[in-house]
C-alpha cells in the first residue's frame, strides 16, 4: 500500500527508536499525551509502548468522541429510534455504547430500525431511497468529521430532503485539551497532536500550548513510523528547552488546515454555549449544534428528546484516567466490574477507548505473562 | 446436571456471530443442559460409537444474505460447511441430509437454483445427499431461505484429533488466505457502496486432511475451519481448550490485498473475519515439512504456511507478533465485527 | 483516482484493488482532486490531499537518522562540533 508501507518499514522503525533511546535522559520521565482515538489504537495495535524506552510514557488523553459521550445523549437519540417511522443510523463505533436501556444494537434487537453507516452521506441516501421513512443520523465525532457531517446537511438542504435529520454530537478538540491542561493533577511534559483533527484545523490552534504552557506538540499521522517520529521531535524540543508546534503529519496536514472544510461547518454549526463531557463535566463552547437556518434538520428540534442528565456511577473513575491521571488499571472497577463484555464507562465500550485498548492489548498481557 | 450459567435476558446477533457471546450461550446454556456430565472439550463434530464403529454426526445452519454472493451462494455453504466440520474433526463425510426452511413468496427460480448448487457442491465434495425437509414461513421471514444441514461420517483411522494432543513445539499451519468470505458477504451486501475482485473461498477442505492424514498421520493434534469469528477466535479456543500458547507471526498469515484494504477501510481486523474454505492444523514439529509439502501438491493447497507455534506460555493466550518486535494478544471477537470509524 | 460524472463532486478510489465512491466536497476548490492523485479518506470524504513531497522527504529523514549520529561522531572525531548541520534544518518543521 503506498504511502502506508514506507511508513511501517521495520529497518526505519529501529532507527527511529534507537535515535529516541539516544535523546532520552535517563534520569527523566517523560509523559507525552496523545489526544486522538485513532493515535491509542495505532500505539496498541502496533505495539508501539514497548519500542519506548521505559522512562516514556505514552499517556491517552480524550481523543475518542464516543468515550466523552454522556450516556444521556445516547438515551436521547436512542428515544428517536422508538418512533416506528425513524431510521437510527450511526457509525460502527457507536452500536455497542450502553445508553441506561442498552445499545443501540440492543434497541435493534428489540425491534427498532438500527442500522450503521459508514458515511452521514450513506445517511442521506437512504432517506431519498426511502421517502416515507425518517432518516436520523447520530453524529459524533471531532473536527474530523464534523466537516462531512456539514457538508451533508448542505446536501440535504439544497436537494430539499424533508425526511433527513442530524442529532449533533460533535465536539471540539481544543477546549479539551484546555480542560486537561487546567486540571490540577495535570503533569504532562508535550503532546502528540491529533493528525486528523489537523488536516481540518491546522496547526495554528495548538500554538497557546506551546506559547502560554510551555508543552512542545508535535501533529502526528497513523503510521508507527509517524507516532515515533513525533516522540523524536518532541524530545528534541525538550532537551533544548523549547516549546513550539511541529507538523510531524505534514504530508496530509496542511499548517492553516482546510479552508473548505472549516466554511461548510461554520456554515452549518454554531459553538454551543456548552456541552457536557463525560468524565470532564460541562467545558463551555466545546460542541456544535446546528444554526437555525438548518432547524429542520436538527433531529433536537423536531423530536422532544428526554434530555435527562446520566451520571455515572462514582466509583467509575473516566474522568481521570481521560485526563491521564490514572492509568486504566488503577480505576477500582477496571477488568472487575467493568470490562469489554460488560462496560460500565464509556472507555470501556469503544475499542479506541483507552480502558478497553488497555483491556485488549496490556491487561491480559501484564496477566499472563508477555513483555 | 452442570448448571445454567448464561444470564443475559435476550438473545442478540452477538451470540451468533461465532466469538465470545456465543461461546457463553453454548458453554452456559446448551451444553449444560444437553451434554449433561460430559466433559469433553466442544468441537466441530462429535464423535460417537456404534457396535464399535467410530462414527462422526455433525449439523450446521446457514443464514446469510444475500443468497448468491460472487464465488458461491448459500446452497454451497450449506455442504461445504458440513463437510467441513466433518473433516476438520478428522472425519470423511458420507452423506448428509439438509433442511430447508423457506420463506413464503421465494421465486421458485431462485430455490431451484439452491438446489442446484447442493447438487453440484455435493458432487464435487464426493458427499450424497441423503434426504431432507422441508419447511415454509410467512413472508417476512427466514431471509429468503435458511438451510441445515446434517452429515455423518467415517472417522480417518490415521488421525488422532485432540485438544490433549497438543505440546508446546507443534507448529501452526493456516491453509491460505483469510477473510475472503466475511468481506465478500460484506461488500455484498451492497450497504457499504465498496467494490473489490473478491469471492468467497468456500470449499471443501476434505483433500487438504485426507493430504494430511497420509503425510503426518497422527502426528496431526488438531484441526479446526475458522468460520464465523475468524482465525482469533479459532486459536483462541486452541488456547484455552488445550491451556498452552499459540504465537503466530503477523507476517507470515496470508492476506489478500484486496481484503486488507477493504479492512482498513472499514477498520476492521481479517483475523476476526469469517473464512469457509480455510483450515488450521495444528502438527508435531517433526511432521510439519511433511505436512506443508503434502499441501502444497494438493490442488488449492498452494499457499499452506506454517504462521507460527505452541508454546508452553502464555498459557491461554494467542499471541501475534508484528514485524518490529512488538507483540499484541488477540482475543476472540466479542460482538459482530463493527466497522471501526476514527 | 478516477472522476465520477454527476452533481457532487464524486470519485472513485481505490486502495489495493478495494474501490470506492468517495466525496471531494471538501477538497479546496483552489486544488481540486486530479486523477492520480492519493487522498486521505475518512468516512466517505477526501479531507487531505497527500503531498508526496513531503512523504519522500520524511522517509529521507528517517532513513539520515543514525546515519547523522555516525558522521556526528566521526566529526567529533575531528575536533569541530556537530552543531547545525543541513540535516537538522530540513527538519525544522515549524511554520509554514
Amino acid at each position: 500500500m503506498q504511502y502506508v508501507d514506507e511508513f511501517r518499514r521495520p529497518e526505519l522503525i529501529s532507527r527511529t527508536t534507537e535515535e529516541i533511546r539516544r535523546l532520552a535522559d535517563p534520569d527523566r520521565h517523560y509523559r507525552f499525551m496523545e489526544v486522538c482515538g485513532g493515535h491509542t489504537h495505532a500505539i496498541y495495535r502496533f505495539g508501539l509502548k514497548h519500542l519506548l524506552p521505559p522512562n516514556i510514557e505514552l499517556v491517552h488523553g480524550p481523543g475518542c468522541p464516543v468515550c466523552v459521550l454522556p450516556m444521556g445523549r445516547i438515551d436521547d437519540g436512542l428515544s428517536m429510534a422508538e418512533h416506528p417511522e425513524v431510521i437510527f443510523t450511526a457509525f460502527g463505533d457507536m452500536m455497542r455504547v450502553p445508553g441506561t436501556q442498552g445499545s443501540p444494537l440492543a434497541y435493534k434487537a428489540r425491534g427498532m430500525d438500527v442500522r450503521i453507516v459508514y458515511s452521514p452521506a450513506d445517511a442521506l441516501k437512504m432517506a431519498i431511497a426511502n421517502p416515507d421513512r425518517h432518516v436520523m443520523f447520530f453524529a459524533i465525532g471531532f473536527e474530523t468529521t464534523a466537516p462531512s457531517t456539514a457538508l451533508t446537511l448542505k446536501r440535504a438542504r439544497e436537494q430539499g430532503v424533508k425526511n433527513f435529520s442530524v442529532f449533533s454530537n460533535h465536539v471540539t478538540i481544543i477546549p479539551a485539551i484546555r480542560a486537561i491542561l487546567d486540571s490540577p493533577d495535570m503533569r504532562l511534559d508535550a503532546f502528540i497532536g491529533p493528525g486528523h483533527v489537523s488536516t481540518v484545523i491546522g496547526c495554528r490552534p495548538y500554538e497557546w500550548i506551546a506559547r502560554n504552557e510551555h508543552k512542545p506538540i508535535a501533529v502526528a499521522g497513523f503510521e508507527p513510523l509517524d507516532i515515533l517520529q513525533a516522540v523524536v521531535m518532541v524530545l528534541r524540543q525538550l532537551n533544548r528547552g523549547e516549546a513550539k508546534v511541529e507538523n510531524q503529519y505534514n504530508r496530509v496536514v496542511p499548517w492553516e488546515g482546510n479552508r473548505a472544510a472549516l466554511k461548510a461547518m461554520a456554515e452549518v454549526f454554531e459553538l454551543r454555549p456548552y456541552f457536557e463531557w463525560r468524565g470532564l463535566g460541562f467545558i463551555s463552547q466545546s460542541a456544535l449544534r446546528l444554526r437555525n437556518e438548518y432547524a429542520e434538520w436538527d433531529a433536537e428540534r423536531r423530536f422532544s428528546v428526554p434530555g435527562i442528565r446520566v451520571t455515572d456511577p462514582k466509583a467509575a473513575q473516566c474522568g481521570e484516567v481521560l485526563k491521564g491521571v490514572l492509568q486504566p488499571a488503577q480505576c477500582k472497577l477496571f477488568g472487575k466490574e467493568c470490562t469489554p463484555e460488560h462496560p460500565i464507562g464509556a472507555l470501556m465500550v469503544s475499542s479506541e477507548g483507552s480502558c478497553a485498548a488497555y483491556y485488549t492489548f496490556e491487561h491480559r498481557q501484564a496477566a499472563v505473562g508477555v513483555s | 446436571m452442570r448448571q445454567v450459567r448464561f444470564r443475559d435476558p435476550r438473545v442478540e446477533m452477538a451470540h451468533g456471530a461465532g466469538g465470545k457471546a456465543s461461546r457463553r450461550l453454548i458453554d452456559g446454556l446448551f451444553a449444560p443442559i444437553l451434554f449433561g456430565s460430559s466433559t469433553e472439550p466442544l468441537g466441530d463434530a462429535a464423535h460417537v460409537s456404534i457396535n464399535g464403529t467410530r462414527v462422526a454426526i455433525t449439523t450446521d445452519s446457514f443464514v446469510v444474505r444475500p443468497l448468491r454472493f460472487p464465488g458461491g451462494s448459500i446452497g454451497e455453504l450449506a455442504v461445504n460447511g458440513t463437510v467441513n466440520d466433518l473433516a476438520v474433526s478428522g472425519a470423511r463425510a458420507e452423506a448428509l441430509v439438509t433442511s430447508y426452511v423457506l420463506e413464503a413468496g421465494l421465486e421458485t427460480e431462485i430455490l431451484e437454483a439452491e438446489i442446484r448448487a447442493m447438487a453440484a457442491a455435493a458432487e464435487r465434495a464426493g458427499v450424497s445427499i441423503a434426504g431432507g425437509d422441508t419447511k415454509v414461513v410467512e413472508h417476512g421471514k427466514a431471509d429468503g431461505m435458511y438451510i441445515t444441514t446434517a452429515g455423518v461420517g467415517r472417522v480417518i483411522p490415521e488421525l488422532k484429533i485432540s485438544p490433549a494432543r497438543v505440546e508446546a513445539g507443534d507448529q501452526v499451519i493456516l491453509s491460505g488466505p483469510i477473510g475472503d468470505h466475511g468481506i465478500t458477504i460484506l461488500l455484498a451486501r451492497g450497504d457499504l457502496e465498496i467494490e473489490a475482485d473478491l469471492k468467497s473461498d468456500t470449499r471443501s477442505v476434505l483433500p487438504f486432511v485426507e493430504a494430511l492424514a497420509r503425510a503426518a498421520g497422527d502426528g496431526v493434534h488438531w484441526m479446526r475451519d475458522p468460520t464465523r469469528g475468524g482465525v482469533a477466535t479459532s486459536l483462541n479456543e486452541l488456547a484455552l481448550d488445550c491451556r498452552l500458547a499459540v504465537i503466530t507471526a503477523e507476517e507470515k498469515i496470508p492476506v489478500r490485498d484486496a481484503v486488507r484494504g477493504a479492512c482498513e477501510l472499514l477498520g476492521l481486523d481479517p483475523l476476526h473475519i469469517a473464512n469457509e474454505g480455510q483450515f488450521l492444523a495444528v502438527v508435531a514439529a517433526d511432521c510439519a515439512a511433511a505436512a506443508l509439502a503434502a499441501l502444497h501438491e494438493t490442488p488449492g493447497g498452494e499457499c499452506a504456511t506454517i504462521i507460527g507455534e505452541i508454546e508452553a506460555q502464555p498459557a491461554g493466550a494467542v499471541v501475534v507478533k508484528t514485524l518490529y518486535g512488538g507483540s499484541r494478544i488477540i482475543d476472540m471477537l466479542v460482538g459482530d465485527p463493527l466497522p471501526r470509524i476514527c | 483516482m478516477e472522476l465520477v460524472p454527476g452533481e457532487q463532486p464524486l470519485a472513485l478510489v481505490e486502495v489495493l484493488g478495494v474501490r470506492r465512491r468517495v466525496d471531494l466536497g471538501l477538497l479546496e476548490e483552489t486544488d481540486p482532486g486530479r486523477l492520480g492523485d492519493w487522498v486521505l479518506i475518512h468516512v466517505g470524504f477526501a479531507m487531505s490531499k497527500i503531498s508526496e513531497h513531503y512523504a519522500l522527504e520524511q522517509i529521507e529523514l528517517l532513513e539520515a537518522l543514525g546515519e547523522t549520529e555516525a558522521a556526528a561522531l566521526e566529526v567529533r572525531g575531528y575536533g569541530l562540533e556537530p552543531g547545525d548541520t543541513n540535516l537538522e534544518k530540513a527538519q525544522d518543521r515549524s511554520g509554514p
